[in-house]
């Protein structure tokens, strides 16, 4: 974990690129901020002090390692051996505090007072609304105005953890433009403030920066199957991917180990041609958005376009340069799941192993149909999240 | 020689430059404010190409922006507008956007249609100074047109001199650690910024840009660089006059009063 010179083809280089994705596509009143972060994230990172405190607070605070679990009756239905990866017991319900840990140490050692973040659903709203708590730390969260109608009950954990959540009233009111806001509060905010993005998206080296702190779920998940299994290499390894930091966690530590496939699965919605849809490498083509070069939805003009998805987390028309990478090298398989497959997932998840997921994690779960796995195969799914939060959605299909 | 250089060789001090967003407020309003700016005496314009997603920008061009992209306004249709200007537009114009839209149209057709219609020069705030170093740069020069960069109180010395060194025309002076719209005016802060910059002798004249709103800011502004740009405030001015000739004739005298 110390230095950038990562012999890897799937590693971001040290011009802050993953193949053709990546870069740091900002204006100049955030070039200060991002390249103080960029010059320094490695270094304090490997800071002993640093992993000191992130691991004890992964282990204490956060409940990890997170199990692996054999999902018995999920493996017979499927008649293959499979794994969850359990990040939906993660502290505040998902992988997402384990990337806010990270940063928070980080803005610290910086000699940052205060944290602005984006959020879609809430989820990384409240990780970091609650290590704010933690440190003591002032918090702003921006959150689109329909977000904030259609996710209540995070609103007010945000608010009751001591975070001021402000409404994005710009563009679709939704995950795009609470990036929007978070990003321009942070150029009005350039000296006291860290922005703590959520996912495997923003300039370098954010991307990256994510993915380390995430990438704790495969060196788990590679110490736990040696142990269950015999080998630390699955056959397969499956998430879901929105912008991407629980698929890059999952995938990282096997990214060179070619005989694991990596599988990605994105939020369909209504189906790829239903005009209703998230799946990005279907449907985009490569642009700029937030800070880097990926792979967008966006018109023929190089205007965004607002996506659809069922899940929250999953609705953005962007995705992170590390699996736009992935993607163009082939180096991981991408499924487009639909709402109503997800929704088949998490019930079925629900009944035959008394685990209910996150409607995000319920898209890499309904890969499996896809997957024609054999017995003696190993399956691992990142069961990044649970599904507390959905409860309303799910209800309508009870 | 370029619009944009031979301005500031003859014209070295009180340069107004005025931002409008294209296909504001309506469709069509693009060449007509264009023209009556020049009639009204701005020195330089900049034509905002509109985009859904402007982090760089405040809400009054935010807000311009999403109007004219409901409009139906494209880059493809900007550069229907613009065929022609240069029979009544004398005027060194730029566009200023974001790269996206630039990357879709392609950079290569994108410069050459700017040189076809007679475009000086690009702002593309969110393009990195190295990306144009690496790839752009020879397009850029090879059609004529200038990248102006930006540079802010955060910025280095180091950098300023990188960005000086590969720029011409003149560099955008970002007032304030700020989005666009801000309504801070001219402070002490500023103000040693500014002199801290004067004082490293740059080869390219300098405009400011952030917080230029009226009189009193432009030519507080002017006393420390080549001019100053308005943005914001000239698009809350389109934005509620009906008869556009008049209120910008009003409004950019106003500004110039005197000089």
């Amino acid at each position: 974990m110390t230095a950038l010179q990562n012999q890897s083809a799937y590693q971001v280089n040290e011009r802050g690129y993953y193949g053709q994705f990546g870069g740091a596509y900002i204006p100049e009143m955030l070039y200060p901020n991002v390249e103080e972060l960029r010059d320094n994230y490695l270094k304090i990172i490997a800071q002993s002090n640093f992993q000191e405190e992130f691991q004890g607070l992964l282990r204490d605070y956060v409940g990890r390692p997170t199990p692996l679990y054999l999902a018995q009756r999920l493996s017979e239905k499927y008649n293959t051996t499979i794994y969850l990866k359990r990040e939906d017991l993660c502290h505040t319900g998902a992988h997402k505090i384990n990337n806010t840990i990270g940063q928070i140490l980080l803005a610290k050692r910086l000699g940052k007072q205060k944290i602005v973040a984006e959020t879609g659903a809430g989820q990384h709203g409240v990780a970091t609304a609650t290590v704010c708590a933690l440190m003591g730390m002032e918090c702003i969260v921006y959150m689109g105005e329909i977000d904030i109608q259609r996710q209540a009950p995070n609103v007010a954990r945000m608010k009751m953890l001591g975070a001021e959540v402000r409404p994005a009233n710009s563009g679709s009111k939704t995950l795009k433009d609470a990036t929007n806001e978070a990003m321009r509060h942070w150029i009005n905010n350039p000296t006291d403030t860290h922005y703590i993005i959520g996912s495997v998206v923003g300039p370098h080296p954010y991307p990256d920066m994510v993915a380390r702190f995430q990438s704790v779920i495969s060196e788990e998940i590679k110490k736990q199957l040696l142990e269950k299994t015999g080998s630390e290499l699955p056959d397969y390894v499956i998430a879901c991917v929105g912008g991407g930091s629980n698929a890059a966690g999952a995938f990282y530590h096997f990214l060179d180990d070619e005989s694991v496939k990596l599988v990605a699965a994105e939020a369909g919605g209504h189906g790829i041609t239903s005009g209703l849809s998230a799946a990005t490498t279907f449907l985009g083509k490569i642009g700029v958005l937030h800070g880097s070069k990926s792979i967008l939805m966006q018109t023929e003009d190089g205007q965004v376009v607002e996506p659809h998805s069922i899940s929250a987390g999953l609705d953005y028309p962007g995705i992170g340069p590390m699996h736009a990478h992935l993607h163009d090298s082939h180096r991981a398989l991408f499924y487009a799941i639909t709402d109503d497959e997800s929704i088949a997932s998490a019930m079925e998840l629900s009944k035959l192993e008394g685990i209910i997921p996150a409607l995000e994690s319920a898209h890499a779960l309904a890969v499996l149909p896809y997957l024609k796995a054999t017995p003696n195969e190993t399956v691992v799914i990142n069961l990044s999240g649970r599904g507390d939060k959905d409860l309303a959605t799910y209800m309508k299909y009870l | 020689m370029n619009r944009i250089v031979s301005l500031f060789q003859h014209h070295p001090s009180h340069n107004l430059n005025v931002y409008f967003t294209a296909g504001f407020p309506k469709l069509e309003d693009t060449r007509r404010i264009l023209k009556s700016l020049q009639d009204a005496g701005a020195d330089l314009v900049e034509i905002g190409m509109p985009y859904s997603d402007p982090v760089a920008d405040g809400e009054t061009i935010q807000i311009s922006n999403q109007q004219a992209l409901e409009n139906g306004m494209s880059v493809k249709k900007l550069f229907d507008q613009l065929r022609n200007m240069r029979d009544e537009i004398k005027l060194p114009v730029l566009l200023m956007g974001y790269i996206n839209p630039v990357l879709q149209f392609g950079v290569e057709n994108f410069c050459q249609q700017c040189a076809e219609v007679g475009v000086d020069g690009l702002i593309l705030p969110d393009m990195p100074v190295d990306e144009y170093l690496e790839t752009y740069k020879p397009i850029f020069d090879q059609y004529g047109i200038l990248n102006i960069f930006l540079i802010t109180p955060q910025t280095s010395d180091k950098r300023i001199r990188q960005i000086d060194e590969n720029s011409a025309g003149f560099i955008y002076m970002v007032s304030s650690a700020s989005v666009t719209g801000s309504q801070t005016g001219v402070t002490h802060d500023m103000e040693a910024y500014f002199a801290r910059v004067n004082a490293m002798n740059l080869r390219n004249p300098r405009l400011i840009g952030f917080g230029i709103k009226d009189h009193e800011t432009f030519v507080t502004a002017c006393q420390h660089a080549a001019g100053a740009i308005i943005g914001s405030a000239f698009i809350r001015v389109v934005q509620q006059n009906e008869n556009l000739e008049e209120a910008i004739t009003t409004y950019v005298s106003s500004v110039k009063q005197g000089l």
